[in-house]
């Protein structure tokens, strides 16, 4: 089986973030694999360790994304390719699933592993495009996923328990952090990883225009502050029926 | 002159960083109070290769070089000292020396457990009467057939007394000045480990007294010389000086990483503390200092894998290093507790352990004394 994880580098979730002044992400800081993606590379893993195959990671990134590919390599996924061009500094989502898309395409891949959004962006829009881009059906917010002869089948996790959905392979499947506990690379695991191949590719490589943007970010706005919260005071009768009521109406309980 | 890292070190460095901060940090606090031996996270790292990282392929090892080792070092170690020197000790001390003059039996027969972390091997250099002074060693080994019989007793010996622990090489008296190492296994006739300290710091560290009382173990558990004892123990300790220097980086880092973050979270007159110079600037100097720890480490260990016979140049490296990264952990270690104020004296956080597990750094595998000694040595001053 041939699969295919896409992987992103991001900010260091645990520096400091910030924005560029067109409120695209500032990335002149720590960067790390996406600790999302490490979970789609698991998955990626387990397939190919139960029924054999390749795990190829695709990433589109600045030169330096080369570090979250190498990483993953050395978890265990078999070669890398990246996708890097000035022109897509800055891409939007749109653009963004087409170079994807085409990278992937070329490898006729039987499952593409995603995760359900990126840490930074968090747009959550890629791997919808990505499938459409390649005709292919798509599976979100898997918490299991099972491969078996040309079906996949997932467990769809939903607000109060999961949905089964199955569909035939080729397909996209985008996997949530409940899906497996990611490996710590092995020291050997860094070692091999130097010998495996991440090829590179720019957009006239994979037939590509950039053409005009399809979405711009036109305001960043903090969060709203929080409100103070409800006091309940307790004269020693009702005050347990008043918290669960709150508790009830703010769905928690 | 090029300070980046190669690929394969930065990837060391991350991946052991990301261990750290969600494995070993988080059991820290527990092991710390309840002066626990952490088999668990010993068993994650030794299956994730680190106890095997500065050696070759043949006998297990990851095939790493040495400043990897220390990075690896450095980020276990800003999670919990103890788990930290667990790991130094069993490379640095443990395998290290087999590695470096054992024949092929030894090697082979020990290196594969010890370098997957499945067993831990113990150094015993030093005595209740001879610590710097380590020509003053009174364990004695005498042939008796084909058996070395030891008679002596070793002192705060790391990782001795655990449940994985397999031997310890010690240095005894093989004849008059001759000081030689043999193997001695866990289990062998009249090795006692005895009862495990009281220690100030380093809890979750296993430290015990040996006593030899007749001891045999067979005449080819000789490692290396006879009569090359002191020489190969002052190439193991060049080596672990500077893994020790790394251990005191990450243990500074810890303490600026934790007086930073309580700073800026801490208000006092209406504002966070970090606003007043006299927090910046205590802030500053702590990472002003471990930068230049943490370079010197690096230059030492460049020079310990251009030149691992260790020469005098690699000697003062290490020696500079091990001093000066000790005693920057030492002050960061206390300025981390005073920016804490109140708190920094109680448990409830992290920065109390720190000031506590820090004081062996400038003590263990040469106190900062000796240190200086060696350092003068080799500039040409006595």
């Amino acid at each position: 089986m041939k699969i295919v994880v896409t992987v992103k580098q991001v900010p260091d979730p645990n520096a400091t973030q910030g924005l560029e002044s067109d409120n695209t992400i500032a990335r002149d800081r720590e960067v790390v694999l996406d600790p999302g993606d490490e979970y789609g590379i698991e998955e990626g893993l387990v397939l190919k360790e139960a029924q054999g195959g390749e795990v190829i990671l695709v990433s589109m990134g600045p030169e330096r994304a080369r570090d979250a590919i190498r990483k993953g390599l050395s978890m265990g996924a078999d070669r890398g390719i990246l996708i890097t061009d000035e022109q897509l500094a800055g891409a939007d989502a749109l653009l963004t699933a087409k170079a994807l898309a085409a990278a992937i395409k070329a490898e006729s891949p039987d499952l593409v592993i995603c995760a359900t959004e990126s840490y930074d962006g968090s747009t959550g829009m890629v791997p919808p495009m990505l499938a459409e881009l390649l005709d292919m059906p798509q599976l979100t917010t898997a918490k299991q996923v099972e491969v078996s002869g040309s079906k996949v089948t997932i467990h769809r996790q939903t607000e109060d328990g999961y949905q089964v959905v199955e569909a035939e392979t080729p397909a996209l499947v985008t996997v949530t952090a409940g899906i497996a506990e990611p490996r710590y690379a092995s020291l050997k695991g860094i070692m091999a990883a130097r010998s495996k191949e991440v090829k590179q590719v720019g957009l006239s490589d994979l037939g590509i225009e950039k053409g005009e943007a399809a979405e711009t970010v036109l305001a960043v706005n903090d969060a709203e502050a929080r409100q103070a919260g409800e006091v309940v005071e307790d004269d020693g009768s009702v005050g347990v029926e008043k918290i669960m009521a709150v508790l009830q109406t703010a769905k928690v309980v | 002159m090029d300070f980046q890292l190669t690929d394969e070190q930065a990837a060391v460095r991350e991946l052991c960083r990301d261990f750290a901060r969600e494995v070993v940090a988080p059991a820290a606090e527990k092991l710390d109070r309840e002066h626990e031996f952490p088999y668990d996270i010993v068993r994650r790292m030794g299956e994730m290769g680190l106890f095997g990282l500065p050696f070759g392929e043949q006998y297990g090892g990851a095939g790493g070089d040495f400043l990897a080792y220390c990075l690896a070092v450095e980020e276990i170690a800003r999670a919990d000292a103890g788990v930290g020197i667990t790991l130094e000790a069993a490379v640095s001390l443990g395998a290290a020396p087999i590695h470096d003059f054992g024949t092929e039996e030894q090697k082979s027969e020990l290196l594969p457990d010890l370098l997957a972390g499945r067993r831990l091997w113990a150094f015993g250099l030093t005595e209740p009467e001879a610590g710097s002074d380590a020509g003053a060693t009174r364990t004695r080994a005498e042939l008796s057939g084909t058996e070395w019989v030891i008679n002596g007793a070793k002192q705060f010996i790391t990782n001795s007394g655990t449940r994985i622990s397999a031997g310890v090489t010690i240095t005894a008296l093989t004849g008059p000045r001759e000081i030689s190492a043999i193997l001695v296994p866990a289990g062998s006739p009249g090795y006692h480990i005895l009862e495990p300290y009281r220690k100030l710091g380093w809890h979750s560290s296993d430290t015990h007294p040996l006593a030899f009382d007749g001891c045999r173990v067979p005449e080819a558990n000789l490692l290396g010389k006879r009569g090359g004892g002191y020489g190969q123990f002052l190439h193991t300790l060049t080596g672990g000086r500077i893994a020790i220097g790394a251990h005191s980086v990450g243990l500074a880092q810890a303490c600026l990483d934790a007086a930073l973050a309580y700073a800026q979270e801490r208000k006092a007159f209406g504002k966070a503390i970090t606003q007043f110079q006299a927090v910046q600037f205590k802030l500053a100097d702590m990472a002003m200092e471990i930068e230049l720890a943490r370079t010197l480490v690096w230059r030492a260990a460049t020079g310990y894998m251009r030149a691992p016979e260790s020469s005098g140049e690699v000697r003062k490296l290490a020696a500079m290093a091990k001093l000066y990264a000790s005693e920057t952990a030492k002050r960061c270690a206390d300025q981390a507790v005073q920016i804490h104020g109140g708190y920094g004296f109680i448990e409830d956080y992290p920065v109390a352990r720190y000031w506590r597990d820090v004081k062996i750094n400038e003590i263990g595998e040469g106190t900062s004394e000796v240190q200086r000694m060696l350092i003068a040595r080799e500039i040409g001053a006595g």
